[in-house]
């Protein structure tokens, strides 16, 4: 089969992400991977579980001096929301419509942005008026390393769809590159997967 | 064109060829012999404990490097010799019992083994800068953060980088069992050896990941000053201990169930009878798996998690005997009434089945909670162990490596020689552990680096020190009949050198073809190779036409990836923040290069495209010789 | 083959309807949450409730917006139920057996 050739809507297959035995694969060891990073932030979530509020003295905030509603509530519907976007990019690539794919996965990538500039000015904020640092205690060693491995996540992602849509800008979809970004936008959604037991377990739970 | 396949290296071809191989019998070469040096290094660490623990109030070694030494050598055997010695079978077996052309991800099995390779070295240049980890290799947070030096740092980075290879490994196998069977290979028709390939790889992917955010944990605390691990600012050692022994259970069953796979190919191919209740192996193997994840704390009933807890743990860990007692019993039966031939792999069988028994049982001692209180920390546990991983897993590769030299070299290893390996072997590793059991009930203290005379306890360790001396010199027999071997050892003509192989890859050419199977088979049933004999067929019936054969391309950037992470470990290590206190800020520098190299090397992976070759196919009807499923 | 195309076509269009009611369902549950805690209900009852609302969003994370319905994706999930499996006796045991 030609990886690289050129197709039309007609000769497309209906699942092009699994359409070549390499994309099977990929799609296979990504979700495998995914399993393995479910173990891997349930690892993050036990430790910050087993040392959220564990502060050396009265004089260290605690999760409901800290954490404020309204941010939280912004920084989740932005990463919702961009996971929708990226749904809409990979429906696009379904069709064979390369430029509606491109310019989805685009809106994803600025909404993944916002979110990294919502989080960067969150940490900062603790930092500076908190005194809420990595290293000021257990609680925030264990808050910084899970909320910052999320927010590291989030900037692979970022790379890795932002490297996609410029390697493939000239050269159009093909079976090749499709499984490619399906892969990718699989990663997007765990992201916000994870995001949803973040903001329900340590920032709403954090609150009550 | 010239032909591909039989074009002619020097040395410096070939060493340019292993460096960027993606093929999985090169890189179960790699495994093979980089798992096998660091198997006599620990095999050296342990001698010299020994030694050391020869007679009573032996100076021999001092206290510090004791412990520096028994550190190393359960870690270099467990992350560095035992398991790559494992894969290097996977790799060379499992894709040849599916009937696959490679595994689903040449390029990151090569990566996997790279940065297990510079995750080792890492870990043994501890020696060259004489900071050597000490706190063992569990090495509990409570004494690693006070360790003085760099060792427990060149113990965290580097199990670090070796921990990603494994991981990657594990996806890669398990990706590779799901997508690449060859048609009819059905689940329930994979040879033992695959399935337990397969439930290792998921105890990988599921067991890895706390291993590397422990590590993590215990490496911020001491390079990056988090608190993870200070009580003083709210921190809690025994995170460390859980998480640990999370990894650290189904770590030990990632290394026994490949072990209990290989013999699970050997028993039926010497009984020459089928595998007794495959169905019922496979299950045994799925549930020590799902098991093993639920005992990890009995590693831990002195820390005084309380009663419920131990209780729990204590159940769950004497159901494990269950489905291993499931499997004892069906070697025995598939040995029952088969026509056994005995050669070196199954000598070494037949030593595993009454070994792992004693160690197995033992087990089940320490399983009893209260119990355990007077045997923690004692030589019970070290002999105990011991019998599980040598009884079992030493002995599966010392088999293995005399059952499938053919298939990997194409030469037979000497069996006299073999014969004689075993021999001082086996009775070497009963008299050096057996009399532990004893020892341990007296009361002797492990990780302590003396004992007084006359307290009962000096002709144990005598005898104790020259059975180990006899595992060192089996072990030595093992490495001069390799070389032997080598250099003028008969080249194995035939496919099936065993004349009684059951599975697929013993269907085609020792060694195989790079591409492995000409045409990929049809599989008709379990057994598969050992069903097409018994109908008179000279090889595998063919599934597909014979056709161009897509191979990936070799790639040497799996060196750079694993050398960047190499050189960002040494910058980690010298951070201004580091606990030990003599960081600068060329160690950022250096942190920071190496994870340009690395990130830079993936991208440049990622930016260019990788379609692999086709192997034309007039040169696989040139090429008869070379085996495969010709027509 | 026309035809063949329109049929696809408004399978993937019917899809993506279905997604965007998922991700109008998702963004309910996520208000619901945020409001729950808002609102100031009683640990004992948002915890739980909190924690029900996040698996359903979960699963319509995998199951509508990562195609986990498709056929073809009984391994992953498999794995991805092992490693939710594991995941959950993880933080049982941090949240039961750490402290004392």
């Amino acid at each position: 089969m030609n990886l690289t050739g050129k197709f039309t809507l007609q000769n497309w297959p209906d699942r092009p992400e699994i359409a070549t035995q390499e994309g099977k694969n990929k799609l296979i060891g990504l979700w495998l991977f995914l399993g393995g990073e479910t173990v891997l932030f349930a690892t993050l979530f036990a430790t910050y579980l087993a040392l959220k509020n564990r502060v050396p003295d009265s004089s260290h905030p605690l999760t409901q001096d800290l954490y404020s509603l309204p941010l939280v509530f912004a920084m989740t519907a932005v990463l919702l929301t961009s996971s929708l976007t990226s749904v809409y990019a990979i429906y696009h690539m379904r069709n064979y419509n390369f430029k509606a794919m491109q310019a989805w996965f685009a809106i994803t990538v600025l909404l993944g942005f916002t979110f990294l500039c919502l989080e960067i000015y969150e940490f900062f904020h603790y930092v500076t008026d908190f005194g809420h640092t990595f290293r000021s205690s257990a609680f925030g060693s264990a808050y910084y390393f899970l909320v910052g491995t999320h927010g590291a996540h989030v900037i692979f992602g970022l790379g890795w769809i932002t490297g996609l849509l410029i390697r493939n800008a000239k050269r159009g979809l093909n079976l090749y590159n499709a499984p490619k970004y399906y892969c990718a936008s699989l990663y997007w959604h765990f992201i916000d997967v994870v995001w949803v037991f973040i903001f329900s377990v340590v920032y709403l739970m954090g609150m009550v | 064109m010239m032909n591909t396949l039989t074009a002619k290296k020097g040395f410096w071809g070939t060493l340019w060829e292993y460096l960027t191989t993606t093929d999985h019998k090169k890189i179960a070469h790699l495994y093979f012999f980089a798992g096998g040096f660091f198997f006599v290094l620990g095999g050296i660490e342990a001698l010299l404990i020994r030694i050391q623990l020869m007679f009573p109030e032996n100076d021999f070694l001092e206290a510090a490097t004791f412990n520096e030494l028994f550190t190393m050598h359960g870690t270099t055997m467990i992350f560095l010799a035992a398991t790559p010695l494992l894969f290097a079978f996977m790799n060379a077996v499992m894709p040849l019992q599916i009937g696959a052309r490679d595994v689903a991800f040449p390029f990151l099995n090569s990566l996997g083994f790279w940065l297990f390779f510079f995750g080792g070295v890492f870990l043994n240049l501890s020696f060259v800068f004489g900071q050597v980890p000490d706190a063992g290799w569990t090495s509990y947070a409570s004494l690693s953060m006070d360790s003085s030096g760099h060792g427990i740092d060149f113990y965290l980075i580097g199990l670090q980088i070796a921990g990603f290879g494994t991981l990657m490994s594990g996806i890669n196998f398990l990706a590779t069992i799901i997508t690449m069977r060859a048609p009819g290979m059905s689940f329930m028709r994979m040879p033992m050896f695959t399935w337990t390939t397969f439930v290792a790889s998921g105890l990988i992917l599921f067991a890895f990941p706390p291993l590397t955010i422990s590590i993590f944990l215990l490496m911020f605390d001491r390079l990056f000053g988090s608190q993870f691990f200070n009580v003083a600012m709210g921190g809690n050692t025994i995170i460390w201990e859980h998480l640990f022994w999370i990894f650290g259970h189904p770590e030990v069953y990632i290394l026994i169930l490949p072990a209990f796979g290989l013999f699970s190919e050997i028993i039926p191919t010497f009984s020459r009878k089928r595998l007794f209740g495959y169905s019922s192996m496979v299950f045994a193997t799925f549930l020590i798996g799902f098991l093993g994840f639920m005992v990890w704390a009995h590693h831990m009933f002195t820390v005084g998690m309380g009663s419920v807890a131990n209780a729990i743990f204590a159940v769950a860990t004497m159901a494990i005997a269950v489905p291993t007692g499931i499997k004892i019993f069906n070697w025995l039966l598939t040995m029952w009434g088969g026509s056994i031939k005995i050669t070196v792999p199954m000598l070494y069988a037949l030593g595993f089945i009454p070994s792992f028994v004693i160690g197995g049982v033992t087990g089940i001692m320490q399983a009893v909670a209260p119990l355990d209180y007077q045997l923690h920390d004692t030589y019970f546990i070290v002999a105990h162990f011991h019998y599980v991983i040598i009884g079992g897993v030493v002995f599966a590769i010392l088999a293995s490596t005399h059952f499938y030299w053919p298939k990997m070299f194409g030469r037979m290893l000497n069996e006299k020689l073999g014969y004689l390996t075993f021999a001082f072997f086996f009775v070497g590793f009963h008299m050096t552990f057996f009399i532990q059991h004893f020892l341990g009930l007296w009361g002797m203290p492990r990780r302590v680096f003396t004992f007084l005379p006359d307290q009962g306890l000096d002709f144990g360790n005598l005898i104790s020190s020259i059975g180990a001396i006899l595992m060192g010199v089996g072990a030595v027999i093992l490495v001069v009949n390799i070389i032997v071997t080598t250099i003028k050892g008969e080249k194995v003509n035939v496919n099936d050198p065993w004349g009684d192989g059951r599975t697929m890859d013993w269907a085609i050419a020792s060694p195989p073809p790079v591409y492995n199977f000409k045409q990929i088979p049809l599989v008709r049933g379990y057994d598969t190779w050992w069903l097409e004999k018994m109908e008179g067929n000279k090889e595998l019936p063919p599934s597909e036409p014979l056709q161009d054969i897509h191979m990936p391309n070799g790639s040497i950037i799996p060196i750079f990836i694993s050398l960047g992470l190499f050189i960002a470990g040494f910058g980690a290590m010298y951070v201004p923040s580091n606990v030990v206190g003599d960081g600068s800020p060329w160690g950022t520098v250096f942190l920071i290069v190496g994870l340009v190299i690395t990130f830079g090397s993936m991208l440049l992976r990622s930016l260019r495209d990788d379609l692999g070759y086709y192997i034309p196919k007039k040169d696989l009807v040139d090429d008869v010789d070379r085996g495969g499923k010709a027509i | 083959m026309a035809k063949d195309i329109q049929y696809r076509l408004k399978k993937n269009r019917e899809e993506m309807r279905i997604q965007f009611i998922s991700f109008g369902l998702m963004a309910f549950l996520t208000i619901i949450s945020f409001l729950a805690v808002g609102l100031g209900f009683p640990a004992s009852f948002v915890i739980p409730f909190l924690l029900l609302l996040a698996i359903i969003q979960v699963l319509f994370q995998f199951y509508y917006f990562m195609h986990a319905k498709d056929e073809g994706h009984e391994f992953p999930m498999s794995f991805m139920y092992g490693g939710i499996f594991t995941a959950f006796l993880m933080i049982l045991a941090f949240c039961t057996i750490i402290w004392w």
